[in-house]
């Protein structure tokens, strides 16, 4: 009896305490999925391989978790040690057992009835770290859960919703801290991104990603434009615990169409900062789109690889932007070393020595609108790429989409959506999209794979030679990571707007996505 | 938890009867908008709504509303509502709007989809009895959910269509091909534009028909028998869309100007189902 209470306790200590040591190093555990892009480099890969190329045509679901709230549901689980954690609209944080998909527990959160949150009321997931759940709410909280039962242990105010602020993110815990960011680009916000002390919620450092008086960037704002700039923070970010370096992606500025009023580059608007972990000190800047008009947030994960280029060995961050460039940096200094288009573009004659874009002319939004590609929604957006390090290949699903720009006078209004301008979609051209694999310094497209339509799915490669993704129609798909040749696809029934993930209970290996209202997760009958 | 729920319940439960309640005032008494209000309401529509349903109502991130009816909105009060609250479970949120502002869109957004009534010479009598007849336009057309399934629903052409459309369309029918994709790129649905689509079989059979639908592994089609086709994309040695094509004849030389000028004015007579 004595040994069962001390089993018993033991279990209970046991479960889901995640320290940072872990989060370090998920490799040693790859059958639980710890931060959003499952390692702090963003990689957005499993090591498992149980379901591999050869037996893939035998996946079938395993169970299938209806979502209580409908609509676009995003949520990347985090699984610790067979159970997984996942966000449902609007807010609300559920436990479900891996093995069958049964609810343990349940948060929900009440939200104020005058929320204006760009973009529906998605959520993209949760961080964890010791034994506590953080989420960003709609209403522009962090709040942390008791990972054994979801109850409240703080809630603090990162900003405020009515003027437009609102969080959608997954938070990223790094040390003893809680990175999180704001999504309200639309609502003329000024970008931020903070971190919160993990055990009180105390802020311990805010970084503004448009800058004011007196800081480096300003100059970069015409007149009170910076006060309504936009740049918000809406992706989760990467970590190197080398560098102690934050890598973090910015939005565009606001208003979004209309250029006019906020002449500069407008720093740090689509941007990839890369910040001090404990000041949150800005050690470097890459601005993909200066003074964009197209509303190009830089809202992908940045992607941390080692890789040669100039003729030796750097640490690399790559990504595949909303403008339509893929890009190589220098993750220690920020330095561009390449950038080439992965999707169509009509907006750039290519990228000078120093990464900056050489536009073509008449490029900008006008009153009687402009056709542009890659459109609003970019050459790829918010879903998650993935590296696969057998494979030293990037893999991003490609939105091939033009769209006609237009351009509007429109005066801030506190809390009123501020775009001054909008879109349409060109007349007798179908949009369409693919999955690429990229060589990762050299950017060469290695295959794609065709799209019917413009994908909102993330990828997820795996040891098994996989790449798993989703389509606007609602098929969750494998293909073969090293041709892209299809190999398995499922018609889910509702279009997926989510990443992928995987993980193992009892020795079984299993896939999830969200499609529709429901998550799905998928193992070998 | 349940507490939380019913709370939310409740709250939700008096805002819609406030706005109900709004709603009925502002309804009440409110005659046709003025010229004003229709100004006024196109400014905000460009500002609050025009970011997803377009400029002109042709849709983008949210549904076209530069159509005749809206399924969610088939009453004032249900625009009103629509507009004030958003659609639960949508991108469609609830603008910041007043009453009075709420009431000029809501005005601007019924004009977007309707056309006002145009006169023209024609006999709508006449033109019925050529629609049937000689023009043999019902085995391709609906009306009130009857005739043919392979050209688009003509029940609201009257709302959406001006004469000079129409009459262009009957004699080059290729002139605009409405092919709008704003919805498809959200809600996965191919929208009602009867792209023509050729498929030939590794088994070396052809089919051509309208496509009801499309995904990376398959397609669907209906032919002009109206039977439908699902095909795999694997199973396809050829699969081509003819882009801007139409399966309409062109009625040049078929009716006369006179018989032209009635078909005209009986299509223009479908406004809507009632």
């Amino acid at each position: 009896m004595k040994t069962l209470v001390l089993l018993l306790l033991f279990t209970q200590v046991a479960v889901g305490q995640v320290s940072y040591e872990r989060l370090l190093r998920p490799e040693a555990e790859p059958g639980n999925w710890l931060t959003y892009s499952g390692n702090y480099q963003g990689h957005r890969h499993s090591a498992l391989k149980q379901i591999n190329a050869a037996n893939v045509a035998r996946l079938r679901p395993a169970w299938i978790y209806q979502s209580r709230d409908p609509g676009k549901f995003s949520t990347s689980p985090i699984v610790v040690d067979g159970v997984l954690y996942i966000t449902e609209r609007p807010n609300i944080v559920t436990a479900l057992d891996g093995r069958t998909g049964r609810p343990l527990w349940s948060y929900q959160r009440a939200l104020p009835p005058d929320l204006r949150a760009c973009c529906g009321a998605a959520n993209r997931g949760l961080a964890i770290l010791g034994d506590t759940l953080f989420l960003g709410t709609l209403d522009a909280h962090l709040v942390a859960l008791d990972v054994r039962t979801g109850k409240l242990r703080w809630d603090v105010v990162v900003a405020n919703y009515k003027i437009g602020y609102a969080i959608t993110v997954a938070p990223l815990a790094v040390k003893d801290k809680v990175i999180v960011g704001v999504a309200g680009g639309e609502y003329g916000i000024r970008g931020l991104l903070d971190a919160y002390d993990a055990k009180t919620g105390a802020r311990i450092w805010r970084f503004w990603t448009a800058p004011g008086p007196g800081e480096p960037g300003h100059e970069t704002w015409e007149g009170e434009s910076w006060k309504t700039g936009g740049a918000s923070t809406w992706i989760t970010g990467s970590y190197d615990p080398e560098l102690n370096l934050i890598y973090w992606g910015t939005g565009n500025p606001g208003p979004d169409y209309d250029g006019d009023v906020r002449k500069g580059d407008n720093l740090y608007a689509n941007s990839l900062v890369a910040l001090d972990a404990d000041t949150g000190k800005l050690k470097w800047h890459f601005q993909f789109t200066p003074h964009d008009v197209h509303d190009w947030d830089s809202c992908h994960v940045p992607v941390l690889l080692e890789g040669v280029a100039g003729g030796r060995k750097r640490k690399l961050v790559v990504e595949a932007n909303r403008n339509g460039f893929y890009y190589a940096l220098d993750r220690e200094t920020g330095e561009f070393l390449s950038g080439v288009p992965f999707a169509k573009q009509t907006w750039a004659q290519g990228l000078d020595a120093r990464g900056r874009p050489i536009r073509l002319p008449n490029t900008a939004p006008t009153p009687e609108g402009r056709v542009i590609y890659p459109g609003m929604h970019g050459g790829t957006n918010w879903f998650s790429p993935s590296y696969s390090p057998l494979t030293r290949l990037f893999y991003v699903a490609v939105r091939e989409e033009g769209v006609t720009f237009y351009q509007a006078k429109q005066t801030y209004r506190a809390g009123e959506w501020f775009s001054a301008g909008g879109i349409s979609g060109i007349a007798g051209v179908e949009p369409t999209g693919s999955i690429k694999a990229l060589e990762v310094e050299t950017s060469k497209l290695r295959w794609e794979f065709k799209l019917q339509s413009p994908p909102w799915a993330g990828l997820l490669s795996t040891a098994g030679g996989l790449v798993f993704g989703g389509s606007s129609e609602g098929f969750f798909f494998a293909l073969d990571a090293g041709s892209g040749k299809s190999l398995w696809h499922f018609p889910t029934g509702g279009p997926i707007y989510a990443n992928p993930i995987s993980f193992l209970v009892e020795g079984k290996q299993y896939v999830t996505i969200a499609a529709g209202n429901a998550l799905f997760a998928f193992a070998l009958e | 938890m349940t507490i939380m729920i019913l709370r939310n319940h409740l709250r939700f439960a008096l805002l819609s009867a406030f706005l109900s309640a709004g709603m009925f005032l502002l309804l009440r008494g409110q005659g046709a908008s003025s010229a004003d209000d229709l100004v006024e309401g196109e400014r905000l529509y460009q500002i609050h709504c025009a970011g997803c349903h377009g400029p002109k109502g042709e849709g983008g991130r949210g549904t076209v509303l530069a159509t005749a009816s809206l399924p969610r909105a088939s009453t004032e009060g249900a625009l009103f509502g629509v507009i004030a609250r958003g659609i639960p479970g949508t991108e469609m949120l609830g603008a910041r709007l007043d009453g009075q502002q709420i009431r000029q869109v809501a005005a601007w957004v019924r004009k977007l989809g309707q056309q006002p009534p145009t006169q023209i010479a024609g006999d709508a009598r006449r033109g019925e009895q050529l629609y049937f007849g000689k023009g043999d336009c019902a085995s391709c057309h609906m009306i009130r959910a009857q005739g043919g399934v392979s050209a688009p629903d003509l029940t609201e052409i009257g709302l959406r269509r001006g004469s000079e459309y129409l009459r262009k369309a009957l004699l080059e029918p290729e002139a605009d091909v409405p092919e709008n994709f704003s919805q498809y790129r959200w809600h996965t649905v191919i929208p009602d534009n009867f792209l023509q689509v050729r498929v030939v079989t590794r088994d070396g059979r052809r089919i051509t028909g309208s496509r009801l639908n499309e995904d990376p592994f398959s397609i669907q089609l209906r032919d002009l028998s109206g039977r439908i086709h699902s095909c795999s994309k694997s199973e396809l040695a050829e699969l081509r869309k003819d882009w801007g094509k139409s399966f309409m004849p062109s009625y040049r030389g078929v009716f006369s100007k006179e018989e032209l000028d009635d078909v005209i004015a009986f299509l223009l007579s479908l406004r809507g189902a009632k």
